[in-house]
């Protein structure tokens, strides 16, 4: 659901980005904003969707590496044995997490600091009405705060109708939607970025190549994400398209907005996983009790676990979910493959990132992974490309970041092998973020420059 | 050189692969708290006083490279307690990584953090046009930076080492040896522009450094000859 979601964020966001494109901020079509903020409703609660597909399976209880052994050899896995592969395996788990994450980042961090075009501000999306070139700072205050008001919103309205629609069991429609973000995700902003990237370094391209560059990864994408392949290319075509997401939001949203928005998120995250009426824990437990594996779409896993054999009620849903790829929006599910961990999605605008197929009941080779729904990666990587965007201090702001989000990151990841249920991903990681940024820009940076230009070293 | 340690004794192992980051964080934590403190002492002072400011930053530097040994010394005790988990945890008993491998690593993170802050921003701003000590600054300062940038990573990997080490068999006066180096080396780079005054001392300083943490790690002059004509 949650992808199905995000397939009606992505269409609304292209058509907000041309809207915001032509004119500063003229508002959006009515009309053309109705149909949108429904399915960004949809979107929304896709996003929210939890993962439980750990959860679910009863037999991914283990977190050994391979579980080549049946599932009756794993369910009669002590509890504590369990534990303790969790815990063994747990160190290279967070790597298999730390690796993307990182990646994510510095495609993002690079992009930002190469390609002017993502730092110029040319409009916002319709779900940051308020502009904050107001003269004043309270009024600035209030409109960033108004934004973020209003983006939650529609993340909330999103999610609770993608956790309704997986309640009825509309998938059809999800799988659509997720489609149809996948694909303009793929196609448009792709377009977009290498538009962007040749203009920066002066290399002409004629059309009839671009196309072809174009159209084959845009297809290879969409194969490989809705359906079969390396799980390596995999990854990296999820990793893409946050980090494609991740630029959109660093470019569209005002400076104070997305603070405020990110922080406004975690807390967000924070409450929709955990509380007992949230709307991902709700479709995680849905999920659970249909025994179906959650969106494939929005998720990303750090192994591939192919489906054997699956009984037939999961083969049914994994098709379609195959098909729902949602980008960002919903993908943030931290799970670990014994506990289920949601993280909430992230945004409902961005387009939902795929999950990789994972199977919970797996039978040969399974190799369980944590995974981290995309909307994760993108807030992650939004964080560091808005520090790198904006930070006087440049690079020192950005590493401090970089290496808060990925200690939130391990915390996460800790205590997701202790509590061994669906955690949010973004609040910790988030909050130490923040925290550095700020204090790093303010504080950190007249030091260092003092230290530099006098060639001290502490 | 510490991009080369990394790659070669870090990154095959998760488990070091996170203690590096910690170790870095950690160090970060120590600089901002120790920026924290400089920066309410400036505005708390005058901002015309030339020597005043000078002083501030002193104490400043000072107090930071106490800081950061403090944290070092908290992040010790972190993963005291971690290798009591991990032990409990693995299989056989004995824990996957020693302590001193956990020293090392975290040496190394503590240096690369501190590496990467000193370095950054010059080296962003060495790939723009312009030309070095055009007014009347010292011409070497790119090349010095990036020596003393390496020789105070080596440092760090080194200090990592021998502090652990002391607080392990609880030698305090191997601690306050660190304690005192670190201070004498950021000492000596108040010497700049002055760069024999700084250098030259470091670079001394770490090769005892490393010598004393080689001996402490087991080595002796017999495994040196021996690796070095590949026996």
């Amino acid at each position: 659901m949650i992808t199905f979601m995000n397939n009606s964020d992505s269409e609304e966001e292209p058509c907000n980005e041309r809207t915001s494109l032509m004119s500063a901020e003229s508002p959006p079509v009515p009309s053309y904003q109705d149909g949108p903020q429904a399915s960004e409703a949809g979107e929304a609660q896709a996003h929210r969707k939890r993962r439980t597909g750990s959860s679910r399976s009863p037999n991914n209880i283990a977190d050994g590496e391979m579980s080549d052994s049946g599932v009756p050899v794993r369910e009669s896995t002590s509890e504590n044995e369990e534990e303790e592969l969790t815990l063994k395996y747990g160190a290279k788990h967070v790597i298999m997490l730390f690796v993307p994450v990182t990646l994510c980042m510095i495609v993002v961090v690079a992009t930002i600091k190469s390609v002017r075009f993502y730092t110029e501000k040319n409009g916002q999306l319709i779900y940051t009405p308020f502009s904050e070139d107001t003269p004043s700072v309270g009024q600035r205050l209030l409109n960033s705060v108004l934004n973020t008001i209003i983006m939650i919103s529609v993340i909330v309205v999103m999610t609770v109708f993608l956790v309704l629609l997986y309640k009825y069991r509309c998938y059809k429609f999800i799988h659509g939607w997720l489609i149809l973000s996948s694909l303009m995700l793929l196609f448009l902003f792709t377009y977009i970025y290498l538009g962007e990237v040749l203009k920066t370094y002066n290399v002409a391209m004629d059309y009839p190549t671009l196309f072809l560059i174009i159209w084959n990864f845009g297809a290879v994408g969409m194969i490989c994400i809705h359906w079969k392949g390396p799980l390596q290319l995999q990854q990296a075509y999820l990793i893409m398209i946050s980090a494609l997401m991740a630029l959109v939001f660093i470019k569209y949203l005002p400076e104070w907005s997305a603070w405020v928005i990110l922080g406004a998120i975690s807390i967000y995250d924070l409450m929709a996983v955990l509380c007992p009426k949230g709307p991902l824990r709700m479709l995680v437990e849905t999920a659970q009790e249909r025994n179906e594996p959650i969106f494939p779409a929005l998720i990303y896993s750090s192994a591939m676990m192919w489906t054997v054999g699956m009984a037939k009620p999961d083969t049914a849903a994994r098709g379609p979910s195959q098909q729902t790829w949602d980008a960002a929006e919903d993908g943030r599910e931290n799970h670990r493959s014994p506990s289920h961990t949601d993280s909430q999605m992230s945004e409902t605008r961005s387009p939902v990132p795929t999950r990789p197929i994972t199977s919970f009941e797996e039978l040969e080779e399974e190799e369980r992974g944590v995974k981290l729904g995309l909307g994760d990666f993108i807030f992650y990587s939004v964080l560091v490309g808005k520090a790198a965007a904006t930070a006087s201090g440049d690079w020192n702001t950005t590493l401090a970041c970089f290496v808060a989000i990925l200690i939130g990151l391990c915390l996460t990841l800790l205590l997701l092998a202790v509590f061994k249920k669906a955690l949010p991903a973004l609040p910790i990681s988030i909050t130490f973020g923040l925290v550095f940024y700020f204090s790093t820009d303010n504080l950190v940076r007249p030091f260092m420059d003092t230290l530099a230009s006098h060639q001290l070293y502490i | 050189p510490a991009l080369g340690l990394f790659l070669f004794t870090i990154a095959r192992d998760p488990l070091r692969i996170i203690i590096l980051i910690a170790g870095a964080f950690f160090w970060l934590v120590s600089l901002l708290l120790s920026s924290l403190i400089w920066f309410i002492a400036v505005k708390a002072s005058d901002p015309r006083d030339e020597p005043l400011q000078k002083g501030l930053l002193i104490f400043g530097v000072m107090f930071s490279v106490l800081l950061q040994e403090a944290f070092r010394f908290l992040y010790y005790k972190l993963l005291r307690k971690a290798i009591e988990g991990l032990v409990a945890l693995s299989e056989d008993g004995c824990s996957p990584i020693s302590i001193q491998q956990m020293a090392y690593v975290a040496g190394v993170g503590f240096g690369l953090m501190s590496g990467a802050f000193s370095m950054i921003n010059l080296l962003a701003d060495a790939l723009g046009p312009g030309t070095v000590g055009i007014h009347g600054d010292s011409q070497l300062y790119f090349l010095t930076s990036a020596f003393m940038t390496m020789v105070l990573i080596f440092l760090h990997t080194f200090w990592g080492i021998l502090f652990f080490h002391g607080c392990e068999h609880q030698r305090w006066w191997e601690i306050t040896a660190v304690v005192v180096m670190h201070l004498a080396v950021s000492g000596s780079t108040f010497c700049n522009p002055l760069y024999v005054g700084s250098l030259v001392p470091s670079y001394l300083l770490m090769a005892t450094a490393a010598v004393w943490a080689y001996l402490l790690s087991g080595g002796s002059a017999q495994n040196l000859r021996r690796f070095l004509l590949c026996k």
